[in-house]
């Protein structure tokens, strides 16, 4: 075990309570998405207490999904700028995933790889919202014409889609990326991982000690 | 259920085919809108045979009452003032589900078994398999299907399925007092129609058609239109068909595509890590982060 | 109806005037359509709006209300111009050839014999030309200018297309094009039938409406001939047999009219009432009146009415002036009615004048309703806001509200406009305390005769010798009541062919009226239903349904007044000689011995045709009447305007301000300042009723008030956009004696039309809402309806008069 002032902190308890019903929430949307997506994975209904009260939860849990997301994207905007490191390792990304270089000096909280996957789910998670609510029965559905809610359905299932994709990588990256799933669990990361992954953050965070 | 299993066709969201050893007459519902005089009979019987009461609404400047269709209106009189060449037209049309051979309900519908057609024809919801998504109605190239909102579920016509299962006509059919109504297999009901365009031409409608619209595989509700040219005038579609995006949506290539896109980031991720393995920082294998 | 609702598909055009079947009759319209699709036969509709049946019609023109006198005169005009009529029936079945009297006069509207004073005429002008045997003189080459054939043309000579048009407000050509359809079934081959209702009734002209249209028909040899006739499509399923039983002020059953002051004794009532033939030969079936006068009082008082007390007849009350319902409410209005008893009836919604109604029925002392739903006469001392301004503190009426039952909780017969009685049977059970009608009828009669044996009073003879067999008193069965009606022998009836033999036993049935005596051997309660409950049983409840000669004759469905007859005056669908006109519709034919066919003959069945017995057995004359004398105000139909017009002189007599409306029609001292004029009420109005609803009835039936929630009234396009009134706005309609709210329901089904060169708007307004029932509460439509009627029968004028509209 490293010593305690070896390990800082990298995510508040609240960001992390968060980002945890965030992921809870995003998995249930999914699953029973898929389920409402196409008849071949209704089964999926069953997990959920049937398909009644699958569709009934699912835009509730999507509205959940909306505002937690976007209240941490709050917290977390300011450190999402994108900065001329970013540039650099979007350059060096491909050299990046077969780990033949790390991340550049000027690498903030976040790494470019992380700011993209951010940046995308914000407008993502808005047409999912938007589009769902135009989908929503018996409250809202009605009040949209038939083409409204043929042109949400589509768009409903690309933006899930495309979301899917990006949460893959997310969970691929935080599972490749060893100490991240600790630090999105624990809060804390190494110092050594700090300067080695966000060198740019780490000087800030070593600045203020 | 009234109609057996055998006699499903087609069930909503479910892959398994249906049983085709037994052989059913197809069915048809011939609403001659040359005949009708908008008594809202069929409207009255409805209600009275399915059990439904609507609320006692408003009147608002029309003769379409209630408005619109809705959970307990399952088949409502529609009013048009027309000025078709010339003259004074007031159509009058029995507006309610077609049960389209290709349905765009079933085809949306996610929950399986909420919907299904039978062998006859009849598309028919199962409300207790109902998810309440809605998705039927944006399905509908017809705008029919109604929500309730106290039970979140859809309804509308079933071309009274359980009479028609036991050898009864439609309970609309059986209350029309002129014969504007008539219910039948298709093959005649067809025949019938094509006979009521002579009398109609020599009467001066020379444009009268039957509407039993190509694209949604035909219905099994059909209609004689004096205007048959122009559908539209009687809140009919021209050239109905599943709406495309609806059809996109529930296509095998959609789905396809779905599986493809889950099933490739899964394996993108596998390949990378048995090729890079994990991206640690340097010295601290092994070591817990 | 002289025909029947099935008979209407063997006509090859039917004309619809002054109804809607569509709406009002939609059961029976069917047979419309069967025309049209079996038949290829033309729908006509001439209508002030266009309606749920013009929807449907071949050719629609829109009439201003009130006007269509002006248009069938156009028609008679039309056919006598360009002789499009069937010659040899209108010489040989009407009285086309009679010769007028000289004195005789039509000028400027008015008939001669007027009487300004007392609003009537002296008819003695109005008779034929009689010889020394007291025969109508005629001249069968019709050339005579004053035989009637020649005095119609001369008469409706005026009634020009372009008249027409500026009166009617229908264009010349579309006029000209329904004549021409008309004038094609002149043809004894090709046959129109004509449906009206209340839309010719309700006019104080509506009686003369009927007959110019029974001119035209007559014209065209429609008359008799299945697929033609004149049919009244009543607004009831019973009305028919309202009328047959003689449930108004004026008649007894069978059409009967009741004893006046005039006639003080039975020798006098029967001389007055029996007519004699004026023509030789003739049938003149009226002259049975004394068979069937004594027979109904021997029904009525049994064991009472004797030879020698002239049958009871003292004991009938005598009239000594008009008490239609109309005349009522007056008397109510002027204190003079202390009691009303309203069965079954609806009047604070269906007289006209709603504010003279709740004034006259304020007056009264108590008011009994017997009826199954609540009415808004029952509750009429209620204050409901707007609808019914009043203030219950200041009406002393005491009311009795009666739960009866409707006809699905009773046995019974139901008279339906073809005049067939037909049997039905109970349904389910009445609710709560509701007793049928009979039952209350006959616990209150019990009642009151106890109390006349007990106290006595003043002629207790007309409730003490009621006879009264009924096995259970306090609950006279429908049985028991529909054999009473058909009648009884009291005596063995001997046959005069053959004195072997009797027509009836005592205590049997009678099989027909034609067994019928005048020396009270016989009772009957209705002569024209006896045959309706033979010794054979109940022929009302019969229910076979085949049709042999497919004309859609079913002589054994139901039983069909008189003696099963399906078309009246059928004797006329055959020529003189006995073949019938139309080899498509062979319907009765002289065999050589005797009248044969689909239906039972109206002729004496071994009348041979070189006898010469005219078809029209109820006329003294054996022909049908293109001249009636019997009319009150006018021997031709004449244009009159509506008592509210929008016109201040008759286009047809612009120089008699006495024409100008109906000048024999009687109006109430104070009513006609309660008229309306253009001036301040500048559009028509007109009601009607809507197929959802039916009278005042439904609005308590939930699926018929979600059907049609709302009052509403219709405005054409063009007022709306002059008034600036939208669709579904609440609009202010007001006449000169009240004012209702509605939703407005703007439509290019009623037009702007052109009349005497200026544009007359027509607001349409259905008549189905009230204060009572489930419906959104909505006003009584009477509370702008003028309280006039027609000249002849007293039917209130609701259907023209004037309102002024406005956005409320």
């Amino acid at each position: 075990m490293a010593e305690k002032s070896d390990l800082i902190v990298r995510h508040t308890p609240g960001e992390r309570l968060s980002h945890w019903i965030v992921a809870v929430v995003f998995l249930f949307l999914f699953l029973s998405g898929l389920a409402l997506f196409h008849p071949t994975f209704f089964w999926l209904s069953f997990l959920f207490g049937g398909g009644q009260f699958m569709r009934w939860l699912h835009p509730l849990a999507g509205v959940l999904l909306a505002v937690l997301f976007y209240q941490y994207a709050s917290w977390v905007w300011a450190d999402n700028k994108w900065l001329p490191a970013d540039t650099e390792w979007r350059k060096h990304m491909t050299a990046y995933m077969r780990l033949e270089t790390h991340s550049p000096e000027g690498t903030g909280k976040y790494n470019a790889g992380q700011k993209l996957m951010f940046w995308s789910m914000v407008p993502l998670i808005a047409v999912l919202l938007v589009t769902g609510i135009v989908l929503w029965q018996p409250w809202f559905a009605p009040y949209f014409p038939a083409w409204a809610r043929r042109l949400a359905g589509i768009l409903h299932a690309i933006a899930a889609f495309v979301m899917f994709v990006g949460i893959g990588i997310h969970w691929y990256a935080a599972y490749w990326t060893r100490g991240s799933i600790r630090a999105m669990v624990r809060g804390t990361v190494t110092r050594a991982w700090a300067q080695y992954h966000h060198p740019g953050w780490y000087r800030e965070v070593a600045g203020k000690e | 259920m009234a109609l057996q299993s055998l006699d499903i066709k087609n069930r909503s969201a479910s892959t398994s085919r249906g049983p085709s050893a037994r052989s059913t007459l197809e069915v048809a519902k011939l609403i001659d809108v040359s005949r009708c005089i908008g008594c809202k009979a069929c409207q009255a019987a409805c209600m009275e045979w399915n059990d439904l009461r609507g609320e006692v609404g408003v009147n608002e400047g029309l003769y379409t009452n209630p408005r619109d269709l809705d959970d307990q209106t399952w088949t409502l009189m529609r009013f048009y003032e027309e000025q078709i060449e010339g003259s004074l037209q007031w159509l009058i049309l029995k507006d309610g589900c077609l049960h389209c051979s290709d349905p765009g309900c079933l085809k949306a519908c996610p929950a399986p078994g909420a919907i299904v057609q039978y062998t006859n024809g009849i598309v028919d919801f199962h409300e207790e398999s109902c998810i309440g998504c809605g998705y039927c109605i944006s399905g509908c190239p017809f705008n029919i299907p109604r929500l309730r909102k106290e039970d979140a579920k859809v309804y509308k016509c079933t071309l009274c399925s359980d009479r028609v299962s036991v050898g009864l006509e439609p309970a609309c059919i059986k209350t029309c007092p002129t014969g504007a109504l008539h219910f039948g297999s298709k093959e005649d009901m067809l025949f019938q129609a094509q006979e009521r365009l002579g009398d109609l031409r020599e009467r001066g409608f020379a444009k009268a058609a039957v509407y039993d619209p190509a694209g949604v595989g035909g219905t099994h509700v059909v209609f004689v239109l004096p205007h048959g040219d122009r559908p539209e005038a009687y809140g009919l579609p021209k050239d109905p068909s599943v709406a495309p995006l609806v059809a996109i949506w529930r296509s095998g290539v959609a789905r396809a595509l779905g599986v493809i896109t889950m099933f490739s980031v899964a394996v993108a991720g596998i390949l990378h890590y048995m090729r890079h393995g994990p991206n640690q920082v340097p010295g601290e294998d092994g070591k817990e982060a | 109806m002289t025909n029947n609702w099935v008979d209407i598909k063997n006509a090859d055009v039917v004309l619809v005037m002054g109804g809607n079947p569509a709406e009002a009759h939609p059961c029976g319209f069917k047979w419309v359509i069967e025309a049209k699709i079996k038949n290829k036969a033309r729908l006509i509709v001439v209508d002030p709006r266009f309606t749920r049946t013009a929807a449907v019609a071949d050719t629609f023109a829109q009439i201003r209300p009130g006007t269509d006198i002006a248009f069938l005169g156009g028609v008679i005009h039309y056919l006598l111009e360009k002789d499009k009529i069937q010659h040899e029936y209108v010489k040989a079945y009407t009285n086309a050839p009679f010769l007028l009297k000289e004195d005789y006069q039509f000028q400027e509207g008015l008939f001669s014999g007027y009487n300004a004073e007392k609003r009537s005429y002296d008819k003695a002008s109005w008779g034929y030309e009689l010889d020394k045997d007291g025969f109508a003189k005629v001249d069968m080459t019709m050339q005579d200018p004053r035989c009637v054939l020649q005095q119609m043309k001369r008469h409706y000579a005026r009634y020009t297309p372009e008249v027409v048009e500026g009166v009617t407000g229908v264009k010349k050509d579309l006029f000209l094009k329904i004549c021409e359809t008309i004038a094609t079934t002149a043809a004894p081959d090709r046959v129109m039938t004509n449906l009206y209702a209340l839309g010719w009734t309700q006019h104080s002209v509506g009686s003369q409406n009927i007959r110019a249209m029974a001119m035209i028909q007559l014209l065209l040899g429609n008359m008799g001939m299945p697929g033609g006739g004149l049919n009244a499509l009543r607004g009831h399923s019973n009305i028919q047999g309202l009328t047959d039983l003689g449930v108004m002020s004026h008649l007894l059953p069978g059409y009967i009219g009741l004893p006046t002051e005039a006639e003080p004794d039975l020798k006098t009532f029967l001389e007055k009432r029996t007519p004699k033939a004026l023509r030789p030969n003739q049938m003149n079936f009226p002259q049975n009146t004394p068979k069937w006068f004594i027979s109904l009082l021997k029904a009525w008082y049994g064991k009472a009415a004797t030879k020698e007390n002239d049958f009871g007849y003292d004991w009938l009350p005598k009239n000594d002036k008009p008490y239609d319902i109309m005349a009522a409410f007056e008397l109510m209005y002027q204190g003079k009615m202390n009691g009303y008893f309203c069965q079954g009836f609806n009047p604070l919604a269906s007289v006209p004048d709603k504010a003279k109604l709740l004034d006259g029925l304020s007056k009264l002392k108590y008011l009994v309703t017997i009826d199954p739903l609540p009415t808004e006469t029952s509750s009429f001392w209620k204050n409901v806001g707007e609808l019914n301004p009043v203030d219950p503190s200041k009406i002393q009426t005491e009311v009795f509200r009666l739960p009866s039952t409707c006809f699905a909780e009773e046995d019974g017969s139901l008279t339906n406009s073809g005049r067939w009685l037909q049997w039905h049977y109970k349904g389910a059970e009445p609710p709560g305390e509701a007793r049928n009608d009979v039952d209350i009828m006959a616990d209150l009669f019990l009642r009151v005769r106890a109390l006349y044996a007990k106290e006595g009073g003043a002629l207790p003879e007309p409730i003490l010798n009621l006879s009264w067999p009924h096995l259970i008193p306090s609950q006279p069965k429908p049985e028991e009541i529909a054999r009473e009606f058909n009648g009884k022998a009291l005596a063995d009836i001997p046959d005069p062919k053959d004195p072997t033999k009797f027509l009836a036993r005592e205590g049997e049935q009678l099989a027909t009226f034609a067994h019928l005596q005048a020396d009270g051997t016989t009772a009957c309660g209705n002569w024209i239903y006896c045959g309706s409950w033979t010794q054979a049983g109940n022929m009302m409840g019969r229910r076979d349904a085949s049709d042999p000669t497919g004309l859609g004759v079913t002589p054994g469905w139901a039983w069909n007044w008189p003696v099963n007859r399906r078309i009246l005056y059928n004797r006329a669908s055959a020529d003189p000689s006995g073949k019938p006109w139309d080899p498509k519709r062979k319907y009765l034919a002289w065999t050589g011995t005797k009248w044969a066919g689909a239906d039972v003959p109206d002729m004496r069945p071994d009348a041979a045709p070189s006898e010469g017995v005219g078809p029209f057995i109820m006329t003294p004359e054996g022909v049908a009447r293109l001249w009636a004398p019997a009319m009150t105000d006018g021997p031709f139909p004449e244009h009159y305007e509506p008592f509210e017009t929008p016109l201040e002189k008759n286009p047809l007599s612009p120089k008699e301000p006495r024409a100008l409306s109906n000048p024999a029609a009687r109006v109430y001292k104070g009513d006609r300042e309660r008229f309306g004029t253009a001036k301040e009420f500048p559009y028509v109005a007109t009601t009607y009723r809507l197929t959802e609803h039916f009278h005042f009835w439904s609005k308590h039936t939930r699926i018929s008030a979600v059907l049609q929630p709302e009052m509403f009234v219709e405005i054409g396009e063009g007022l709306a956009k002059e008034k600036g009134i939208r669709q579904g706005d609440q609009v202010l309609v007001r006449s000169k004696r009240g004012q209702i709210k509605a939703k407005a329901l703007i439509t290019k089904r009623i037009q702007t039309l052109q009349i005497q060169g200026k544009s007359v708007h027509t607001v349409g307004i259905p008549i189905h809402w009230g204060f009572e029932g489930l419906t959104k509460a909505g006003p009584l439509v009477n509370t702008l309806t003028p309280f006039v009627g027609d000249a002849n029968i007293q039917t209130p004028e609701f259907k023209a008069f004037l309102v002024n509209v406005e956005k409320a």
